[in-house]
């Protein structure tokens, strides 16, 4: 699971889609998953990474990135590559 | 130490768009009620948990007191049993020096076993039984007749009694020029309806006009029906001092006011749009002082006020149950708090507030309740923190009629604590059992 190309995040959560035009805002934490897609780590990498993060179980670590990752694919922000 | 977790969430930017759903509302977290901490009341008490705050009962009772004392000599609250009949909710109006109005039998003896005497239990409502006005008579109640089936009834009981009379006022509907009008409780003003019930109990010798009521409606968003409704009420008063050279002791102008919750539809927020005590108040007093009574003979203003001097005092806590997301990309969070227990957000946009922290990031979010119901939703749009599973929450403004009109639907309905002026917390109801539900069924012998 890929960024597309060309999307631009800012530190602060603001992500722009120059195909689009459209804006997003994310959180603190959208930016941490965000960046680990960017550096291409996989799924159970990034949820090991969330975890060692922040004070996180198992079970809404994988909930929450799922949730978050289903939104960022129906944005069309990310691919399945 | 790690940084606090919040769910990841994202929100597409919509610049110069209109939003229709307003901007966010909780800046900060709620997570004090009267200087008792909302987590340790939960720990204590479960969730969800009905807190009533005492300190703020007599601070509303006194504004609202004071916003009519000062503009007419003669003043009394009527507590509306029905609003939230709690005992020590009722109580607290009643140390204030409120009376008790009551719309049912049951209501009827709630009042006469916190002590209220007979005499100053105003006895409202479309069902009073044979037994019901039986009872308010012997206890010199006031009896505010609703319809004609009833003041014969209270006839036919008084021919077979001696040496008492029953004290009663007529309930009087009318046209205030707000729609909708409220025209089923008590007799029609306009149609002549309200002068012919006068006009028979004047004939009766055992029935005594005390005073004439009209509750001309609820959340009542202009102060200027009440005045509309006072020269009404004058009027009748001086038809029935011309007819009989009698005046009629005091003047009831029930409830109605509005409290500051949000109504459903209202672009504006409550508590931008609702006239205050004050406004109420020079509405109704100088329609009166300006009547032309003697200043002698000024009848006695009663008020029965509910809603405006309870809901600030309920709070509702809950927690979050679960959070997803609905077809539409749309979040949804699901919390202890149905319509079961909070049946006013059939009508209102509660305000909700977390009860910790949180960023300055908001999604947009339906509330729905507990219950496996798809109508339990109590607020179908929200702006609002970050929430997530077993977080909590506080439902503002919520102490009229939820803890009267609450439904044991599903589950049981839960504790209610009182906050007293001393910050000491009460337990004033507690959580029903299985028990409190099985124990009024019977199953027939031939189904155990």
């Amino acid at each position: 699971m890929k960024v597309r190309k060309n999307i631009a995040i800012s530190e602060n959560g603001f992500i722009f889609n120059p195909l689009t035009g459209d804006s997003f805002s994310v959180n603190e934490t959208g930016v941490f998953i965000l960046q680990k897609l960017k550096e291409e780590e996989t799924i159970e990498a990034i949820l090991q990474s969330l975890m060692d993060e922040y004070e996180l179980d198992t079970y809404t670590a994988e909930k929450d990135l799922n949730d978050f990752l289903s939104m960022l694919k129906s944005y069309q922000l990310i691919t399945n590559d | 130490m790690k940084p606090n977790y919040e769910s990841p969430t994202i929100q597409k930017l919509n610049a110069g768009m209109m939003n229709k759903f307003g901007s966010r509302t909780e800046y900060t977290p709620v997570k004090f009620i009267d200087n008792v901490a909302i987590a340790d009341l939960m720990d204590q008490y479960g969730s969800p948990l009905f807190v009533i705050s005492e300190r703020t009962i007599r601070q509303t009772y006194q504004k609202a007191l004071k916003a009519f004392r000062m503009r007419y000599p003669k003043v009394q609250f009527a507590w509306s049993y029905k609003t939230n009949y709690l005992n020590a909710v009722c109580q607290v109006f009643h140390q204030e020096g409120s009376w008790a109005e009551v719309v049912s039998g049951f209501e009827y003896q709630k009042a006469l076993r916190n002590g209220v005497p007979g005499n100053l239990i105003i006895f409202n409502g479309p069902d009073k039984s044979r037994e019901d006005l039986i009872m308010a008579v012997e206890n010199r109640s006031l009896i505010h007749i609703d319809h004609f089936d009833e003041l014969f009834m209270l006839i036919e009981i008084m021919e077979e009694r001696e040496d008492v009379k029953a004290r009663v006022a007529i309930r009087v509907n009318m046209d205030t020029g707000v729609y909708p009008q409220w025209d089923r409780f008590g007799f029609n003003y306009e149609n002549g309806q309200a002068w012919n019930a006068i006009v028979k109990i004047i004939a009766q010798e055992k029935l005594q006009l005390e005073g004439l009521h009209c509750h001309i409606g609820t959340y009542m968003l202009t102060a200027n029906a009440y005045a509309v409704a006072a020269r009404k009420m004058c009027e009748l008063a001086f038809a029935y001092a011309n007819t009989t050279g009698k005046h009629v002791k005091y003047l009831d102008m029930g409830g109605g006011f509005c409290s500051a919750n949000t109504l459903k539809g209202s672009y504006l927020q409550g508590s931008d749009i609702i006239p205050t005590f004050d406004d109420y108040a020079e509405a109704i007093t100088t329609t009166i002082l300006q009547f032309g009574f003697r200043p002698d003979e000024l009848p006695l203003l009663i008020l029965e006020t509910g809603r405006a001097l309870i809901d600030e005092a309920g709070y509702l806590l809950g927690t979050v149950l679960a959070t997803k997301r609905l077809a539409d990309g749309r979040r949804a969070t699901v919390l202890d708090i149905g319509i079961n227990i909070m049946f006013t957000s059939f009508w209102y946009n509660h305000r909700v507030s977390p009860a910790q922290d949180f960023t300055q990031h908001v999604e947009e979010t339906t509330l729905y309740g507990p219950l496996c119901m798809n109508i339990d939703a109590i607020r179908e749009s929200v702006i609002m923190p970050i929430l997530k599973k077993d977080d909590r929450v506080v439902v503002h403004e919520v102490g009229a009629y939820n803890m009267t009109q609450w439904m044991q639907f599903i589950t049981m309905r839960p504790n209610v604590v009182m906050i007293d002026t001393k910050g000491e917390v009460h337990l004033i109801r507690k959580q029903e059992t299985v028990n409190t539900i099985v124990d009024c069924e019977v199953v027939p012998e031939h189904l155990k």
